[in-house]
């Protein structure tokens, strides 16, 4: 099915945010090892962008397909293709990291392997630890984990080193890299684009 | 599910905001035609009643206030979901622009329904009339998705998230209509119910009826209105109103 | 869909035996506002056998409205609730079960402690039983209006002031069973008629309620 492969594609899209018109006419595609690198000042609408990306905020104008359906309409499991990173992570403050992970694998029908993600992570030794008394670079990294947890092949991502440290910043890039290397795609939102390794396909300038 | 063609003509704004001018005086001049011959009717040649003498005159108010407020409701919570469902937003603004109507009306029939009570039952408010109950639980839910649309800043949102409360609301208006006449039913107080008597006649009847259809056309005037009201504010910067502005001034 | 449910579920139930605290402060507050009542009348048995009933079932309403701001307004702003919209699992049952758990930690506590209450106010025996069941029937209803209530206004900064004026006006319906259902049995009258009319509202809450809840949260998230 050559829908099943389809990627991303979003055309004439307007972006508002409070009734007011961010983005006009922005159209581009993304297909298997791409990805969009979405650069611009504060309030210019990346995250807003993001979220009709993913489909949580219906866009103004135009239109946001993901295997050739509407993203507001897709079926639930096609809903798995998508994963969203935003500014919030997600997660619990009164589960601990395990349990948060887990709540979000079996979320998503996921089989992967939690022990490895966490060591990868650097959150092994505080695994049993509830959210609530980990360090905010932590709980990012905890968030980070959840894109390994399904088998998502459009990655949005919202400005995801914020409050990581450099080895947090080189893994995500090293993710990211990884991932499009295996035929994912990507959007990221990012103020510090040089450090996301390969840079985009594809620029976005708001 | 699509809507018919012709229904899209009521999504443009200045083709509504238009045909609203143009409707307005007419309807507003048959309500005021219809409620002066229903008041003259009514208080003048309509019979005293037997029973309550002229007290039960303000029925002519009462009843199609009343009435107004039902009807209103379901009106609102209509225009809501057709928004709703076809991202019409001129749907929405018919909606918003009834709330403060039917609230008004709502208000009406209780106040009548208040004065109309002391010389009945020798007190303004008696807490076990299922009817006065009813009408004051409507107002509560007017005034609910007023204060629920004005608590967002966001029109878009406010729009969509006071439709699910319209639509919530008319769902259960009959709900709690049928519940409050129950509470009533098994309740041993000493109720009056008003409009029982020996069967109305006609003279009495009659202006009634007028009074009723005077009143919707009324609500529709006054709907009509606050409608271009609503499309001015929400169209401030659209082409076609400036060059309609323009062309007037 | 099984798997999703009890997951959401058990993970709220958790979530809520971790911070028991909010469950308990809505319950600690129906016992002292029923109490507040003997005081603020003039002493008297009788009295307070006649209004129990009422004073009991409005202060279980008012303490209910305290536990449903949590509902979805943590899931909302942490941003669990745009990750659940977002995967796969199928929203309407994450809402049925988030509702489910909600109802078992305020409603089931509120079947317990109000006929408990309601011994102090010398409720007859059969009276006691007939309360249980008509808030057994009552608590879903209660639930499932108040996550609509908690839905509406999610993405408000502060819902507290105006979800007791959603919710309660379209509370009246069971209110009105409810009480005269326990007043019935006090009375020594059958009360099959309001229980049933209870258990219809209840039928009629948990399968439409869910879609005005989802519908409110989708558009909450925008």
């Amino acid at each position: 099915m050559s829908d099943e492969n389809a990627g991303l594609i979003a055309a004439d899209l307007g972006v508002s945010r409070g009734g007011r018109l961010l983005i006009d006419g922005l159209s581009f595609e993304l297909e298997a090892g791409d990805a969009a690198l979405v650069t611009g000042p504060n309030g210019s609408g990346k995250t807003s962008l993001l979220r009709v990306l993913a489909g949580l905020a219906p866009p103004a104008a135009g239109s946001v397909k993901w295997a050739a359906t509407e993203v507001r309409q897709l079926a639930p499991e096609a809903r798995a293709g998508i994963a969203y990173r935003g500014h919030l992570n997600g997660l619990k403050k009164d589960l601990t990291v395990r349990e948060n992970l887990e709540f979000h694998r079996a979320l998503n029908g996921s089989e992967a392997p939690i022990d490895e993600l966490l060591v990868t992570l650097g959150l092994r030794d505080v695994a049993g630890q509830r959210l609530r008394f980990l360090s905010a670079g932590q709980r990012r990294r905890a968030g980070l984990a959840m894109l390994k947890l399904g088998e998502a092949r459009l990655w949005l991502l919202d400005e995801p080193l914020t409050n990581l440290d450099i080895a947090g910043r080189r893994l995500v890039a090293q993710w990211i890299d990884e991932h499009l290397d295996a035929g994912g795609m990507a959007a990221i939102a990012s103020h510090q684009p040089d450090q996301l390794a390969g840079g985009g396909t594809l620029s976005i300038e708001l | 599910m699509k809507l018919p063609r012709w229904f899209h003509r009521f999504g443009s704004p200045p083709y509504v905001y238009a045909l609203a001018g143009t409707l307005g005086p007419w309807i507003g001049g048959i309500a005021v035609v219809l409620i002066a011959a229903g008041t003259f009717g009514g208080l003048v040649l309509a019979p005293p009643d037997y029973l309550q003498g002229d007290s039960f005159r303000i029925i002519y108010i009462h009843v199609p206030s009343a009435y107004i407020s039902m009807m209103a409701y379901v009106i609102l919570a209509v225009a809501a979901a057709i928004g709703f469902i076809w991202h019409l937003k001129l749907a929405h603004a018919v909606a918003v622009s009834i709330a403060p109507i039917g609230a008004s009306f709502t208000f009406l029939a209780l106040a009548t329904g208040a004065i109309w009570g002391k010389p009945t039952w020798g007190t303004f408010w008696q807490w076990t009339d299922p009817r006065m109950m009813f009408e004051l639980l409507l107002l509560f839910l007017y005034l609910g998705y007023m204060a629920l649309r004005a608590a967002f800043e966001d029109r878009d949102k406010a729009d969509r998230v006071s439709a699910i409360l319209g639509v919530v609301g008319v769902v259960n208006v009959p709900i709690i209509h049928y519940s409050v006449i129950w509470w009533n039913s098994l309740h041993q107080g000493p109720t009056i119910s008003r409009l029982d008597g020996p069967t109305i006649t006609m003279d009495m009847l009659a202006p009634l009826l007028i009074m009723i259809v005077g009143f919707t056309f009324c609500f529709a005037w006054l709907l009509l209105s606050r409608l271009q009201g609503e499309i001015v504010e929400r169209e401030y910067a659209a082409r076609w109103l400036r060059e309609l502005v323009g062309e007037s001034r | 869909m099984v798997d999703i449910f009890l997951t959401i579920m058990g993970r709220d139930l958790k979530l809520a035996y971790r911070r028991w605290s909010e469950f308990a402060n809505p319950l600690l507050f129906f016992v002292i506002v029923a109490s507040l009542f003997p005081l603020a009348l003039s002493p008297g048995q009788a009295l307070l056998q006649s209004i129990g009933t009422g004073v009991l079932w409005v202060a279980a309403l008012l303490s209910s409205l305290l536990a449903l701001e949590g509902l979805f307004r943590g899931d909302f702003e942490d941003g669990s609730m745009e990750q659940i919209l977002l995967s796969p699992a199928p929203f309407g049952t994450v809402v049925i079960a988030k509702i489910a758990a909600h109802w078992i930690v305020s409603g089931i506590p509120l079947i317990v402690l109000v006929p408990v209450v309601a011994l102090s106010f010398q409720l007859p025996g059969e009276a006691l039983a007939t309360l249980a069941a008509a808030l057994l029937l009552a608590t879903p209803t209660l639930s499932v209006l108040s996550a609509i209530g908690a839905a509406l206004t999610v993405s408000l900064k502060s819902g507290g002031s105006i979800i007791g004026l959603l919710i309660l006006p379209l509370c009246s319906p069971m209110l009105i069973f409810g009480t005269r259902a326990t007043d019935m049995a006090a009375n020594g009258e059958p009360v099959a008629a309001p229980l049933y009319l209870l258990a219809a509202l209840a039928v009629f809450a948990i399968s439409l309620g869910p879609l005005a809840v989802a519908a409110a949260l989708r558009v909450g998230l925008e």
